[in-house]
């Protein structure tokens, strides 16, 4: 399944839509418990630690994404855990002073099944932009120079826009 | 339709990927393009309207020749953060996936070998990338 993402040309903001074959408590539970949490939300190539976690409004977490060469750490604070209405704040800290506000809900679509819908406000057009440059690719400073290997991550559809 | 749209329509032939990857390493005349094509050169213009059109060509004349100029930053726009967005997002909610079905089968909170123990071992409040750093 793909993820659905909606990035609103001049806005801060992004939006993903996802499906899910689970019933909407349990992925919750796969948010907050960070034993779970570090099956899935890191990058599958690095080994995700969780530093900090306390997932109550006002609580902070940080965790951290690393391989053998380098660690990439991420923090911020949550402020309301309602599986309609997750609400936490997002920095890379490779990246610091740029902050996204991030909101989660988790909805039953019926048949044991769920859909995510996430909305991140950014603070401007180009820190969204650049927060995925900086902080969520691989952490490879790739370049932007090798326009044929971006020419080759073409050869399928890479998303949507409206 | 919005510029993000017309650069997606633009790219989804492998024409004029092929077009912008040739453009890649200089700016050329149609001929020059549609040489290694086998299409003719009218042809290879329609793909070039539609290239310039979405802003990831520019076309100017020099002497007779109309010379195709590479536009990177639409493209850049376009895909490059939304790619590895999407890259990202589809990667970590695959995971979830899995771990969904591996909750689902009751194998409750069985890690598998990849993943890693929370702990508390990150000991710096830096964040930024330590050379070396070994793995426990």
């Amino acid at each position: 399944m793909k993820t659905v993402i909606t990035a609103p040309e001049g806005t801060p903001f992004v939006d993903t839509e996802r499906e899910f074959d689970a019933p909407p408590e349990l992925i919750h539970r796969a948010f907050l418990e960070p034993d779970l949490i570090v099956q899935w939300l890191g990058p599958r190539k690095y080994e995700m630690v969780i530093d900090t976690f306390d997932p109550r409004p006002g609580g902070a977490y940080r965790y951290i994404h690393r391989n053998e060469d380098a660690e990439w750490a991420f923090h911020g604070v949550f402020h309301s855990m309602d599986i309609d209405n997750m609400v936490q704040t997002f920095e890379f800290e490779g990246y610091p002073g740029h902050v996204s506000l991030d909101q989660l809900a988790i909805e039953d679509i019926g048949g044991g099944r769920s859909r995510i819908r996430g909305h991140s406000v950014f603070q401007s057009v180009a820190d969204r932009d650049g927060m995925v440059e900086n902080g969520m690719g691989d952490g490879v400073e790739e370049g932007y120079d090798r326009l044929d290997e971006l020419l080759a991550k073409l050869g399928e559809p890479v998303g949507t826009s409206r | 339709m919005d510029q993000l749209s017309t650069v997606f329509g633009a790219l989804s032939d492998p024409t004029r990927r092929a077009i912008l990857a040739r453009l890649a390493d200089g700016d050329l005349a149609v001929r020059d393009l549609a040489a290694p094509f086998p299409m003719t050169q009218p042809a290879i213009s329609r793909h070039l309207k539609v290239l310039e059109h979405a802003g990831l060509i520019s076309r100017s004349r020099r002497a007779t020749a109309r010379l195709s100029h590479l536009e990177a930053e639409p493209l850049r726009d376009a895909t490059a953060w939304l790619a590895r967005y999407q890259a990202y997002w589809d990667e970590r909610y695959d995971q979830l996936d899995e771990l969904l079905a591996r909750l689902q089968q009751g194998q409750a909170t069985a890690t598998p070998e990849m993943a890693a123990k929370p702990t508390k071992a990150a000991k710096s409040k830096k964040g930024k990338k330590q050379r070396g750093r070994n793995r426990s």
